[in-house]
């Protein structure tokens, strides 16, 4: 980093790379860990042999909306373009250079909720060594037409850190994605990834990341996203790609009346596995959580979901509700569910589930029955199996984005 | 021009033989209906017809204008010729029903024809015009919180997008009211032409006020125990399907 930082944050990095020296590795028999693969968790080979990749490709091939309102690309954490159209009000910087023009907006929303969901030890890394990503401040009261889209791509054996802050004011409105790709298709990279979504009073916030990187990549993605009151937060996570890829989401319903969706599909196929752990925790009166995870399971592949719905003391009047759901595809695939629910507070409404299940025999004759071959068939009901989390997201333009990934996925699938 | 279903014995996998030796043809431009009692194989017909694999078919053939069908598999009988209207239809969610029918026909495409979406969907709300559907259920995922008139009205429309050579209608009058009952009548009969076959699956007679067709065959235990015209259904309104079992008309 330059010696440009803002102390604030060089004391921080320095603080956390400490920590994350201290923090020990997670092991097998960690409540947080269960299930999980704890052998991708070795991150050595990836030292940092970073390609110097072919940037106009790398913009050529960064497609999403037909035309987001702004688009950034990151190669490994530097950026290589930035557009945008919004209004001057809203400030949407790279985190490099929202260091140095608002340090102090920063300051007051950077890594402010501890992880604790298994990942400590990497949010330091994160946090120790974050070069870059997007910063989004929407003020009071504006509200932004169109989505915010951002690529991120990993080119060489090398690990990235983006980092995506989000903070809306009062009555404020914003949609942002974030695009992983891997710029080569047989080179491991790593990916530490972190977004912090900070929805203010009264306001909307979206947040979208695709994960699409190439099968021999990694990545730890950690959410943490807090609402003021009447806040509406979106969160949607879609994998398709990546070895394995971990994922933390928590949600801090802070204000009264907020309300937090928790949403994600993933399609792992051959060997991928998706371990997801997320964690509503109401603070606050009256507000509102739905958690909708839908995973299509082929191959050899394997899914771990952990959730807990967590009901503060004061909490009362909570609605929260959790929703695993595995969709089995092949034989050999394996999904572990471990739905969870603590209840502190009076007058609540709660519930949490998980099921798992393959293609009944039934749904695929009445398809053949008008014609359309097995194969298809079965990839039909299974792309609509998935449409149930992505239309929780109520915007065309996305959905159909979101669809287009999801369709890329199945045809990539034997 | 004929679907000819010629001493079709049928089992479940557990041996159970539901069908018992089965004769039946329908030449193209004529309306046949089954009746019969509950239990007596008038469904599973319909499914062994359409190639359903839990049913093992132990003897007997099936023809679609003469070439024998026993080895094509469901979607290939589909594509050939033949439709199946569902007793229950199953919901398929997550898929819109309008690109639920564009797939059925895309399949029936050679490989890089695509469909005409113009002519698709002026082809799709003339069909659903005459069976009095809201357009908003091209958008809906298929069947999925449907009433049972609306799926039964849904399958009907199916069929005539497709436009099959035959049609089996399984039940297709159970669930609904007389006012549904007179829309998917409204729909089959539009149907009607010499070059396509009919076959009705019924319980009972009051489909055939609607739809009337040109013989009636009883079934009853796996078998067909009696055909004749439009008549004898009333004749089985009447004196019920016990009568079937009076020595005098075995």
């Amino acid at each position: 980093m330059t010696s440009t930082l803002p102390a604030w944050f060089q004391a921080r990095q320095q603080a956390a790379q400490k920590r994350y020296e201290e923090t020990p590795t997670p092991k097998r028999g960690d409540e947080q860990w269960r299930f999980a693969n704890i052998k991708q968790l070795k991150f050595d080979n990836l030292s940092g042999e970073a390609v110097e990749a072919d940037a106009s490709d790398l913009i050529a091939r960064s497609t999403g909306l037909e035309s987001p309102v702004a688009k950034f690309v990151f190669i490994n954490d530097q950026v290589v373009l930035t557009e945008s159209s919004l209004p001057e009000t809203v400030i949407c910087l790279s985190l490099a250079d929202a260091l140095e023009k608002h340090p102090e907006l920063v300051e007051a929303h950077f890594m402010k909720q501890e992880t604790r969901l298994g990942s400590a030890k990497y949010a330091a890394l994160h946090e120790a060594s974050v070069k870059n990503g997007l910063f989004i401040h929407v003020p009071d009261g504006v509200v932004i037409e169109g989505t915010i889209e951002a690529h991120h791509w990993i080119s060489g054996e090398t690990t990235v850190f983006p980092h995506t802050l989000i903070v809306t004011g009062k009555s404020a409105e914003v949609r942002v994605i974030d695009i992983f790709h891997s710029a080569e298709d047989t080179t491991p990279g790593l990916a530490i990834a972190f977004n912090d979504l900070c929805a203010g009073q009264n306001s909307s916030l979206d947040y979208i990341a695709i994960q699409e990187l190439n099968e021999v990549s990694r990545i730890i993605s950690i959410n943490e996203t807090s609402t003021a009151r009447d806040a509406r937060a979106k969160g949607f996570i879609l994998n398709t790609g990546a070895a394995w890829a971990r994922n933390e989401s928590l949600s801090r319903l802070e204000g009264e009346n907020s309300r937090s969706d928790m949403l994600s599909v993933s399609i792992p196929d051959h060997v991928q596995e998706y371990d997801q752990r997320t964690f509503q925790h109401h603070v606050s009166p009256s507000a509102n959580s739905d958690l909708l995870y839908k995973n299509t399971l082929y191959g050899h592949s394997k899914t771990v979901f952990s959730g807990l719905i967590f009901v503060g003391e004061t909490a009362h009047h909570t609605d929260a509700y959790q929703t695993c759901r595995n969709l089995f595809m092949s034989n050999d695939c394996e999904a572990n569910s471990m739905p969870g629910l603590e209840i502190n507070a009076d007058q609540v409404a709660c519930s949490h589930g998980s099921t798992s299940a393959q293609i009944a025999d039934e749904e695929i004759f009445y398809l053949q029955a008008r014609g359309i071959h097995p194969t298809q068939a079965r990839q039909l009901i299974a792309r609509g199996y998935s449409v149930e989390a992505v239309a929780r997201l109520e915007n065309e333009e996305v959905e159909d984005l979101l669809m287009k990934f999801i369709d890329s996925k199945f045809a990539r699938i034997k | 021009m004929s679907l000819k279903i010629d001493n079709l014995h049928a089992t479940l996998e557990n041996g159970t033989e539901i069908l018992k030796g089965v004769s039946l043809e329908i030449p193209a431009g004529e309306i046949h209906a089954i009746m019969g009692p509950n239990g007596s194989g008038k469904s599973t017909l319909s499914k062994v017809i359409a190639g359903h694999e839990s049913y093992i078919p132990t003897a007997g053939t099936v023809t679609l204008d003469g070439a024998d069908i026993s080895e094509m598999s469901i979607d290939e009988r589909s594509r050939a010729g033949i439709f199946l209207a569902f007793q229950y239809p199953n919901e398929v969610p997550g898929v819109s029903n309008a690109n639920f029918i564009r797939a059925a026909l895309q399949s029936r495409l050679p490989k890089g024809e695509e469909i005409d979406a113009v002519a698709y969907y002026k082809s799709l709300y003339e069909k659903m015009d005459l069976l009095e559907m809201d357009r908003k259920f091209t958008a809906r995922a298929v069947n999925e919180g449907f009433s049972g008139g609306e799926k039964k009205r849904n399958e009907i429309l199916q069929m005539m997008m497709l436009d099959p050579k035959y049609c089996v209608m399984d039940e297709t009058d159970s669930g609904l009211d007389i006012d549904a009952l007179k829309i998917v009548a409204k729909g089959v009969n539009a149907m009607r032409s010499p070059d396509r076959g009919m076959l009705l699956i019924t319980h009972y007679q009051r489909l055939l006020d609607y739809i009337k067709p040109d013989h009636v065959h009883v079934m009853s235990e796996g078998r067909i125990v009696k055909s004749g015209g439009p008549e004898l259904a009333l004749e089985l309104e009447e004196k019920g399907y016990d009568f079937l079992k009076e020595p005098a008309l075995a």
